[in-house]
Parts: structure tokens; C-alpha cells; sequence
């Protein structure tokens, strides 16, 4: 088993602490992970990605080949769309719709919607609605991770328990509040209508 | 064996710990930054070893040579181009008799992902005579740093760790060993070996040109080396070095068989190895990070019996960091073929500074100030204010290396360019400004200085200066700027006006004059507010309100001496 996943967004939306859930929940049952991240100057407001790689054998390269990422993992619509051609032929491209307007010359929404609808396998989640339910907008990350958490190589339990472990010292209101965003993230992902767009 | 999961950078600096230092000093770079953060982590929780920034790399690794000299063991880390600035000690601590273990961890940045150039590391090891060590892997990045400092006792030169910015920035699980103690204080036994006199000097360039064979004869027969023939075929040899071995491994499979291989983890280059290689294929594919360092020295000048394909022929691309793909290439694979998709034109998301940044409000100012001028030159520096290159900021023309902001404008001043204005931090300012003003007094230079300070090193995470605001301003003051020529503002929307009106005034003065600029970096601002939250175990109830307050409380700002 091998599975690549490419995360993005834009710098401050918390792409690396979507890698660091994974890497958590894959570490614990025992998969070997490597997690590629970005630093520095990248992190002012500009694109950020990172590759997370998970297998159960030994993992050469620390970064994800040209169309092998099985999966696009994105805090932002228009960044789910600038590495497509990362994406495996069968891969699934998961990302949150609401668009982080920084720069002038940002397509129209409806048509940046309508490019990720038009891929073969595509999710968009309303993650920002979704992480206000769920009683905090900073969770929006463990939404988009919870609406990936049915493609992932990985038990659900293994996500909710590194969840526990990455926010239980931060007090239990938090930790509650993320394990009903994870949640909201799965049901919008796979079932739900009115929160998901799946095709 | 216990396991960890750890960055590479992290790798480097646990395997340090575990190897018995007493010191480590760095100065702030990505993508090395993440040692010594670690490392003040570490003596946070720990105690030892010491660990501290400084002034820049150079003090950096003076500090180092001075806790060897006293015979402990230190590191010093540092960005590719910090090494510039350490040149002099370092090129020099070759020759000293090192009996206190001494490691550069130094992370070169193939690609520029957030660096002026992409020089190679390998080089400066080569050029100062001593050993280069080069890990692929987390796992490697633990077990060379530890023995890297063996190997600076043994040969007593100390050892060059070679990172790029993959490796230090990955993260993976690492497999730790029992650590080993600290060196007692001992002074070097030898006198004269550490007193660079010529007579001296002499000396220890011939024994430090003795021992080249012997750390040859090392490089051959170490682990890190590797050659595995392929008895059965001999079209194609492959050497990797560093992280490109990862990249070949990764498209072995699809390649189909394994060619002859020679693996270089370790410098000088194990010439044997090399030559065994060459006299069993026919053409040889040289995959490298950085600069083409082995590939150079195998074509030499003359012609080779065998084809070497490389960055030198084209036979990987010339600049530019290797990825699995690039690889792919060089082997001559296909490239893979992506989910089908329409392609549409994604516009570009480039770094910016931060909404409400007090730089963009000195910017505004300066802005302001210049715009009655036909033309005007603001040189600038190394930090999130060279983000003031880009729209809506556009003002600054030059960014070059740490420091350049200050000389640049002072040469072009003198070369009769009026006005002259630099743009510095306080952080580069600290790092290598203060030697260029004090020229610039000196010559009562007719230049403008603006010192953008944000009371952080902001670009690579905010870690803490050296002088605190409360300081800077006296060390300017106390490199002869004249005080009346000498003012304090905030970097305030509402004092926007104020500033430029000041500029403006400073400009026409036909002299040096400095002002300095202050309010703190809003990512601190937020990231305190964060920690007190955090700290008072009441989430989201952090009294500080994040972006847009906490203008600067330095009681002094807003005077003007």
C-alpha cells in the first residue's frame, strides 16, 4: 500500500496542521509516513503546499512524483486546482469551498466551483459553515480532513484518536468541538447533500 | 531503540545533543532555522546544551571554534549563504587543531525557495580541505551528525553537514541511540596549533595537506559510500549523492532493472569508488542537488573514455532543485500522465506582507516622501520587508545580501545618486548593517537610513533580536549618527504623515541620517496573544485582540532625539 496526498492552501490557513493529523492518525497504526513541508518566505499570504506520503514499506522520496498523488487535499478552492497535474488518473481532489480573496485578479467563484466539479472524483465542503456549526472556524482544517477521512488509508478511529491526542491539552471544549467538525466533515463528504457536491 | 518523528533539521540537532555537545550557535536562515529552534527547545526542557542565536553566522561559528577550543564539542548551523558570512573562521578552523569536535550543519537551497542563489555546500568543504557529509535521509541526518563529530576529533578539521531544504524540511520517524557524554574542559595540548602566525600557519597547511590521503582512504572505505556492480549489464552506471538517491530509488520500478550504482553520502569523493564504476559501464548519469560538484571533477579537462551525463551536458537540467520527476527524466523514462482535466491559467499567489504590516506603513510613508522626486533609489535587504518589491508596495530596487541595503546606497551616494535611501530590518541590520553605517558616519555619506523595526527576526518565524528596541536606537546613536539627524516613529497608520514629512526632511540634509521605525511584528503580536491564551487554559478567552492593536509599547517611540 502507498498513498500521496498533496496538501494546499494559502499561508495561515493551517495546511501543515492538516498534515500533522494524518501523520498522527498514520504513525499510529503503525504506517510509515514522511511529510514534505514548505517554510520560510511561502508562508506570507502566498500558495502553500506540502506532501504527506503513507505506506506500509519504506518511503524513498520525501516528495510526491508528477501524477501519482492519489489524493488533493485543499483549505481553498482555486489551490485544489494549481497542482492537478499531481494527481494520479484516479485520484480524488478534496478542498474546502469558500475562496481566500488575497489577490486582484481571483476568477470568478462560480467558475473556479465548476473546474473541480468537472474532475472525474471531486468533493467541495462548505469546511468554513461547517467549522462555525461545529462551534469554531479554526477547526476548518479537521473538517476538511473529516471529509477525506473515507479515502484515506486509515481507520476512523485512528483520525478521532490523534485528534484527542493534538488538541486534548488544549481543553476539552476544543478537543469536543473538533471531533464535531471531523464529523461534519464525513457526513458532508459522503452522504449529506445539503453540505456536499459530491460527484 | 526508541523512535522520534523529526524534521531533517530536527534529525541534525538531536543527533547533535546525543553526541555530546556542550554548545550550538546559529543564526536564523530557512531552511536551517528548525536546528536551533529545537535545540532552545531542548535546553528549555533539559538545561544543556547551551544553545543561543547570535549576531550572524560568523560570530556564530566563532563561538563554536572557541567552546573546541576549550575542547568541548559545539555545532553551528546555518543557510547556504550564512556560510559566506563564516567563511573566514570556517576556512581557517581547518587549520587549527580542532581536539574539541567542531560541526557546520549548513542547508543549501536548491531551488531558491526562499534564498538569494544556490550555491553549493560541497565546495566550501572542499575549498577549506576538510570532510563533507551528506545525508538522504532523517535517519542519516541523525547518525552522520553524530558521527561527524567523531570524525572532527579524529581528523581534527571540522566536518561540513550538508542539508538542502527536502531533507531539512521533511519529517519522518528517526531510530535514536544511547547518547553519549559531554567532553570534559581541556585546553588544546599544542600551543602554536591554534596561533595562526605564518610561521605556524605553514605548518598546519602542509599537515592539514598530509592528511588528505587519509581522509581519502576514509571516504573509500566508509559506510556511507556505496557501490553494487551489476555483473550482468554495463550500459549504464548511476551516481547519486544525497537526496537524489531517494529520487532513483523511487523510479527503479518503473525503470525495470538495476544499473551499477554508486552512492556518495560522504566527501572527499571516493575516487576509487568512482574509477571501479567507470571501468565496468559505458556511460555514467551523474545525479546531483546543488551544483554539478561530482560531475565536474569526473570530466576534469581532458576527454573521458565514457559518456557522463549530467547537469554539465544537459542530461538533467542546469539550475534548479532535482525532484522524482527530474530524475524520471534524466533516466529516460516517460513522464506519467495526470487525471484528465481541462487546463485553465491559475493566477499567481506570491508572498505578501501581512494585512496592517507595520512595514507597509513605512512603505506608505517612504512612498510619499520620494514621490516630488524625478528619481530616486531605495536599495533594501534580506527580510519580509524585501516583500516591498512587490504590488501594491513596489519600492525597493535592490535586495542582495544581508546587509547590501546600507553599503549599496552609501556607493551610490558617493557616486553622486541623490537620494539615496536604504531600507533595513532590525534583525540584518544587527547581522551585518551596523559596520556599513559606521562608514557612512565616517564619511557623513548623503544618505537616508531606514531601520524597519519589528522587535523580531520576522521572516524566518519570529525568533527574538539581540538588541530589543529599547537598545537599537542607542546603538545607532552610538555609531556617531548625529542625534539631530537621528529620529524614533511609530510605524502607524495614523502616523503615516509624520514620516513622510521626516523623510522628506532627512532627504534634503546633505548627510547621513537614520531613522528608525517601530512597532511590533503583527504575527507576535498574535502568537503571544495565542500563548497567553493557551497559558491562562482558557481558549479563545486571550484578552490581547490580535491584528490591528498592540501598537509598539516602547515608551521612547515617537521621540526624536
Amino acid at each position: 500500500m502507498k498513498y500521496d496526498i498533496l496538501l494546499s492552501g494559502v499561508g495561515g490557513q493551517g495546511v501543515l496542521s492538516m498534515a500533522g493529523l494524518i501523520g498522527m492518525a498514520a504513525v499510529g497504526e503503525g504506517l510509515y509516513a514522511k511529510q514534505s513541508e514548505v517554510h520560510g518566505m511561502a508562508q506570507r499570504g502566498g500558495a502553500v503546499q506540502a506532501h504527506m506520503r503513507l505506506a506500509d514499506r519504506p518511503i524513498e522520496s520525501d516528495l510526491i512524483a508528477r501524477a501519482a498523488a492519489d489524493l488533493i487535499l485543499s483549505m481553498e478552492p482555486l489551490e485544489s486546482l494549481r497542482y492537478l497535474e499531481m494527481l494520479a488518473a484516479q485520484g480524488t481532489v478534496v478542498t474546502a469551498a469558500e475562496p481566500v480573496v488575497n489577490i486582484p485578479d481571483y476568477p470568478e467563484l462560480a467558475e473556479v466551483h465548476r473546474r473541480i466539479r468537472a474532475l472525474p472524483r471531486a468533493i467541495l465542503v462548505e469546511a468554513e459553515r461547517l467549522a462555525r456549526e461545529a462551534g469554531d472556524p479554526l477547526t476548518m482544517n479537521t473538517v476538511i480532513v473529516g471529509a477525506a477521512s473515507h479515502l484515506l488509508p486509515l481507520k476512523p478511529e485512528s483520525l478521532e484518536r490523534a485528534i484527542a491526542q493534538l488538541f486534548a491539552r488544549k481543553g476539552d471544549e476544543v478537543l469536543q468541538r473538533n471531533l464535531a467538525a471531523f464529523r461534519a466533515g464525513h457526513a458532508a463528504a459522503t452522504g449529506a447533500p445539503a453540505a456536499a457536491a459530491p460527484r | 531503540m526508541p523512535q522520534r518523528i523529526l524534521l531533517g533539521d530536527e534529525s541534525v540537532a538531536l543527533g547533535a545533543v546525543h553526541a555530546g555537545i556542550s554548545s550550538a550557535y546559529a543564526y536564523p536562515g530557512t531552511p536551517a532555522t528548525e536546528i536551533m529552534e529545537f535545540l532552545l527547545d531542548h535546553k528549555k526542557k533539559h538545561g544543556r546544551p547551551h544553545a543561543a542565536w547570535t549576531a550572524n553566522e560568523k560570530t556564530a561559528m566563532e563561538e563554536a571554534l572557541g567552546a573546541c577550543f576549550a575542547g568541548r564539542r559545539a555545532l553551528v548551523s546555518m543557510k547556504h549563504v550564512g556560510l559566506n558570512v563564516a567563511a573566514d573562521p570556517f576556512v581557517n578552523a581547518a587549520l587549527v587543531s580542532t581536539h574539541g569536535g567542531l560541526v557546520v550543519a549548513v542547508a543549501d537551497d536548491p531551488g531558491m525557495h526562499s534564498s538569494q542563489n544556490e550555491q553549493d555546500s560541497r565546495w566550501y568543504a572542499d575549498f577549506a580541505r576538510v570532510l563533507c557529509l551528506e545525508p538522504a535521509t532523517q535517519q542519516e541526518a541523525y547518525d552522520m551528525t553524530r558521527d561527524a563529530f567523531d570524525l572532527s576529533e579524529r581528523f581534527r578539521v571540522p566536518v561540513l553537514l550538508r542539508l538542502v531544504t527536502r531533507l531539512a524540511h521533511s519529517r519522518t520517524a528517526v531510530e535514536l541511540r544511547e547518547p553519549r557524554a559531554e567532553n570534559p574542559i581541556a585546553k588544546a595540548p599544542d600551543r602554536d596549533s591554534w596561533i595562526l602566525l605564518p610561521a605556524n600557519a605553514r605548518r598546519a597547511w602542509r599537515a592539514l595537506l598530509e592528511r588528505q590521503e587519509e581522509m581519502r582512504a576514509w571516504s573509500e572505505s566508509c559506510a556511507y559510500n556505496r557501490l553494487a556492480l551489476n555483473p550482468e549489464r554495463r550500459e549504464l552506471g548511476i551516481i547519486t549523492t544525497g537526496l537524489a538517491r531517494n529520487y532513483y530509488r523511487e523510479n527503479l520500478p518503473d525503470l525495470g532493472w538495476e544499473p551499477s550504482h554508486l552512492h556518495v553520502g560522504a566527501y572527499p569523493i571516493p575516487a576509487a569508488l568512482v574509477r571501479r564504476l567507470a571501468a565496468h559501464v559505458k556511460r555514467i548519469l551523474v545525479l546531483e542537488d546543488g551544483y554539478p560538484y561530482v560531475e565536474r571533477e569526473l570530466r576534469g579537462l581532458l576527454p573521458a573514455p565514457l559518456e557522463i551525463a549530467g547537469r554539465m551536458n544537459g542530461g538533467v537540467p542546469a539550475s534548479g532543485e532535482l525532484s522524482p520527476d527530474v530524475v524520471r527524466a534524466a533516466l529516460g523514462l516517460p513522464a506519467r500522465v495526470p487525471v484528465a482535466y481541462e487546463s485553465f491559467p491559475i493566477p499567481g499567489r506570491p508572498p505578501q506582507l501581512c494585512k496592517g504590516c507595520p512595514h507597509g506603513h513605512a512603505y506608505q510613508a517612504l512612498r510619499e516622501a520620494l514621490a516630488d522626486n524625478d528619481q530616486s533609489m531605495v536599495t533594501s535587504d534580506i527580510g519580509c520587508y524585501t516583500l516591498g518589491a512587490l504590488p501594491p508596495y513596489s519600492m525597493i530596487e535592490s535586495c542582495v545580501c544581508m546587509g547590501a541595503s546600507v553599503s549599496m546606497a552609501k556607493g551610490a551616494a558617493e557616486a553622486g545618486f541623490h537620494p539615496a535611501v536604504a531600507v533595513i530590518g532590525d534583525s540584518t541590520f544587527l547581522h551585518s548593517g551596523m559596520t556599513p553605517l559606521l562608514d557612512a558616519v565616517a564619511a557623513d555619506t548623503d544618505m537616508t537610513l531606514l531601520i524597519l523595526d519589528n522587535e523580531v527576526v520576522a521572516m524566518t518565524g519570529g525568533q527574538e533580536t539581540l538588541a530589543p528596541s529599547s537598545r537599537l536606537f542607542d546603538v545607532v546613536l552610538g555609531l556617531g549618527v548625529p542625534p539631530e539627524h537621528c529620529h524614533l516613529v511609530e510605524a502607524a497608520p495614523r502616523k503615516v504623515k509624520e514620516l513622510a514629512e521626516l523623510i522628506r526632511r532627512e532627504i534634503d540634509h546633505r548627510g547621513i541620517s537614520v531613522i528608525v521605525t517601530v512597532r511590533e511584528c503583527l504575527e507576535t503580536v498574535r502568537r503571544k496573544a495565542r500563548h497567553a491564551a493557551a497559558g491562562a487554559g482558557a481558549p479563545g478567552a486571550g484578552g490581547a485582540g490580535p491584528a490591528g492593536a498592540g501598537p509598539a509599547k516602547d515608551a521612547r517611540q515617537e521621540v526624536t532625539a
